[in-house]
């Protein structure tokens, strides 16, 4: 079972909500929507389910047109943010819900009720009702009523943003697991690019309503085809300069002056882009120096997010390895590898990538 | 032991001063107390009074003020319930306000569910509308129902007043539901959809009982205001359909004022509206906020 959208396009109040998307879902490896608050994450996800109808495009299932078909007529599953279930039922019934609508024979809906409690670790609070039970509890029995159903297509929109830290790793990890092998289309919205990464699979980045960029993961971060992406793929956001090109070295203001990645164009305005994971305190072999001024510094325990204003007023997020205090307002350079930076030309389009970026 | 009583004081220097126990102690803790208990005190006092009265004897009732009955007396409620003008009164009663509570709930329930959850042209207005239905007097529905309930043949039967009173009872309901119903997150109605179950059967089996409170709540309200209600009850029966409330006003007699019986009415009249709050009294709070807490 696969599902592909044509153009899918989504208006509200007479404003467009979501631009055109055409993409394809694949059963197996997870797809994952990544992008802020408003990016149009849930829209889509709505459009999928069949909860809205798209203003224009056609959405298909396996190869049939099911654009207006309501959500009770599809083969669908979705998991909210909020912990949605059915306050009035006990937990066995708000998993048996979807089968008791299909008319399962009733030693079939046990089996798989108390299956996927057992998967998701239900099978004490079977008989209680949601409330009585913690977040992350009530979130599992929201996902295990989308396990039980085995839809061809399961939707989450931020299923673990309103978890604790410890249960969001350990369901992060066994979500894919879980529907890894039952054939379904599975796609998984978030805000967090680490998350996207870790869940591996296709990315598929929205900024602003717009589809920027779908495809692996791993390539999508390395390699994303304009500004908007990097900065949607970037946790702390992207470091950003603007630069100029001349005769294939790009100015920085100042004196400032880096060897331009290979691909660049000779002349011309662009964005230098730099991970914060790339620049360092310290100074490196063959790196370039920016004079900066420390505004911040976070302590996570292991590594410290140092909050910079480079060259005046560009403001950049260093993070570095150990624990660095250095004390707000005084100097500091920044340093980093000209081998790693991503160059967008004026127009936001992905220009050139240095040699050791894609590495990263 | 007065000697360790210094000690245990220094002891405990942690707590502010502010923090400790007003001093002058039974008085002031006693205070509110009081004041509350005055308070009840008066609330119940007619109500006392009205229960006092029923079990008294016309003569006592005329003649001596007494603080509860000297000669007790059950016949005030022998004769409500033996006389049929009297019993029929309230079956009159009970028909058409049941009959109005289940019309108002079975209109308001799908309305409100349409204002809590569907946005169309006018939404808004026509929700105030509703309510504003609720500022006319009364008075000024009676002569037209009067003319047109004669003209269709539904005068002086249950189904006339019980009609009537929905022009009150179904905006209040429409308002207190949906309070209600807007307290549940949509996202309910979009799981049922998706996990297949068809609108009638997530309404009843899933929905209503979400909004159980508030079916209660927006039932007590219709079934009060159309127990109390008298000028349209009194103007839309004669003989057939006539309520308790008129009868309770026409028992001057040619003996003078039954003010036995006519407290023996008022106790019973009392007690219907007593057995249904204490059914929502938990939600009746919320009810009085229209559902919007």
């Amino acid at each position: 079972m696969s599902v592909a959208l044509h153009g899918i396009a989504a208006s509200a109040n007479g404003g467009t909500t979501l631009h055109p998307v055409t993409l394809e879902l694949h059963p197996g490896r997870p797809h994952v929507l990544l992008g802020p608050t408003g990016a149009g994450k849930t829209t889509l996800l709505r459009l999928l389910a069949g909860l809205d109808r798209p203003s224009a495009g056609r959405l298909l299932a396996e190869g049939q047109d099911v654009t207006g078909l309501p959500p009770r007529r599809r083969s669908v599953a979705m998991v909210y943010q909020q912990f949605i279930n059915y306050p009035t039922l006990t937990v066995f019934e708000n998993i048996a819900s979807p089968l008791r609508v299909a008319r399962l024979p009733r030693a079939e809906i046990e089996g798989r009720v108390r299956e996927a409690a057992r998967l998701l670790r239900l099978e004490p609070y079977l008989a209680r009702r949601p409330l009585e039970l913690s977040g992350g509890q009530q979130q599992r029995t929201a996902i295990a009523r989308a396990l039980v159903k085995r839809a061809a297509l399961v939707l989450m929109d931020e299923p673990l943003a309103n978890l604790d830290y410890k249960l969001r790793e350990e369901l992060r990890e066994e979500l894919p697991r879980l529907f890894a092998g039952t054939g379904s289309v599975f796609v998984y919205a978030t805000t967090e690019p680490a998350e996207a990464l870790l869940l591996g699979g296709q990315v598929a980045t929205l900024s602003q309503g717009r589809l920027t960029q779908s495809g692996p993961a791993g390539a999508v971060f390395r390699r994303p085809v304009d500004l908007a992406t990097a900065r949607v793929f970037s946790d702390p956001p992207l470091n950003e300069a603007p630069a100029e090109l001349r005769g294939g070295v790009l100015h920085l203001g100042g004196e400032i002056t880096l060897p331009a990645p290979p691909g660049a164009p000779q002349s011309g305005r662009c964005t230098l882009g730099i991970r914060a994971h790339e620049i360092s305190l310290d100074p490196l072999p063959g790196a370039v120096a920016l004079p900066a001024k420390v505004r911040l510094a976070e302590v996570t325990g292991s590594e410290s997010y140092v909050h910079l204003d480079v060259m005046g007023d560009l403001r950049w997020v260093a993070l570095v390895p150990g624990v660095r205090r250095p004390e707000p307002g005084s100097s500091a350079m920044v340093h980093f590898d000209p081998r790693r930076v991503l160059l967008f030309g004026a127009d936001g389009r992905l220009a050139a990538v240095a040699e050791l970026a894609e590495a990263a | 032991m007065s000697q360790a009583q210094p000690r245990t004081v220094s002891a405990a220097p942690a707590l502010p001063a502010s923090w400790a126990r007003p001093r002058g102690g039974a008085l002031r803790a006693a205070l509110p107390r009081l004041v509350l208990g005055l308070y009840l005190l008066f609330l119940l006092v007619p109500i006392y009074w009205l229960v006092n009265m029923s079990f008294k004897t016309n003569l006592e009732i005329s003649s001596a003020m007494t603080l509860w009955p000297r000669e007790p007396t059950l016949e005030n409620y022998r004769r409500i319930f033996t006389d049929a003008s009297w019993y029929g009164g309230y079956i009159n009663s009970l028909k058409y306000v049941l009959l109005n509570t289940l019309i108002s709930l079975a209109v308001a329930l799908p309305a409100a569910y349409a204002f809590s959850r569907y946005r169309f042209l006018g939404d808004r207005h026509l929700f105030f509308w509703l309510l504003s239905n609720r500022m006319a007097p009364p008075a000024v529905f009676a002569l037209p129902f009067f003319q047109l309930y004669g003209a269709v043949g539904l005068f002086d039967t249950p189904w006339a007043v019980a009609l009537a009173h929905c022009v009150f009872n179904v905006p209040l309901a429409v308002w207190i539901l949906e309070g209600f119903m807007s307290g549940v997150p949509r996202e309910i109605d979009e799981t049922a959809a998706i996990d297949g179950w068809s609108f009638p059967a997530f309404f009843i089996r899933l929905f209503l009982p979400l909004v159980a409170g508030g079916v209660g709540v927006a039932a007590f309200f219709c079934f009060m205001f159309s127990w109390v209600e008298l000028l349209l009850a009194r103007t839309l029966t004669t003989v057939n359909a006539k309520p308790i409330v008129a009868t309770m006003t026409r028992t001057v007699s040619a003996a003078g004022m039954d003010w036995g019986l006519l407290a023996a009415a008022g106790v019973l009249t009392i007690i219907p509206g007593a057995v249904v709050i204490w059914f929502v009294r938990n939600h009746i709070a919320r009810g009085f906020a229209l559902g919007r807490v």
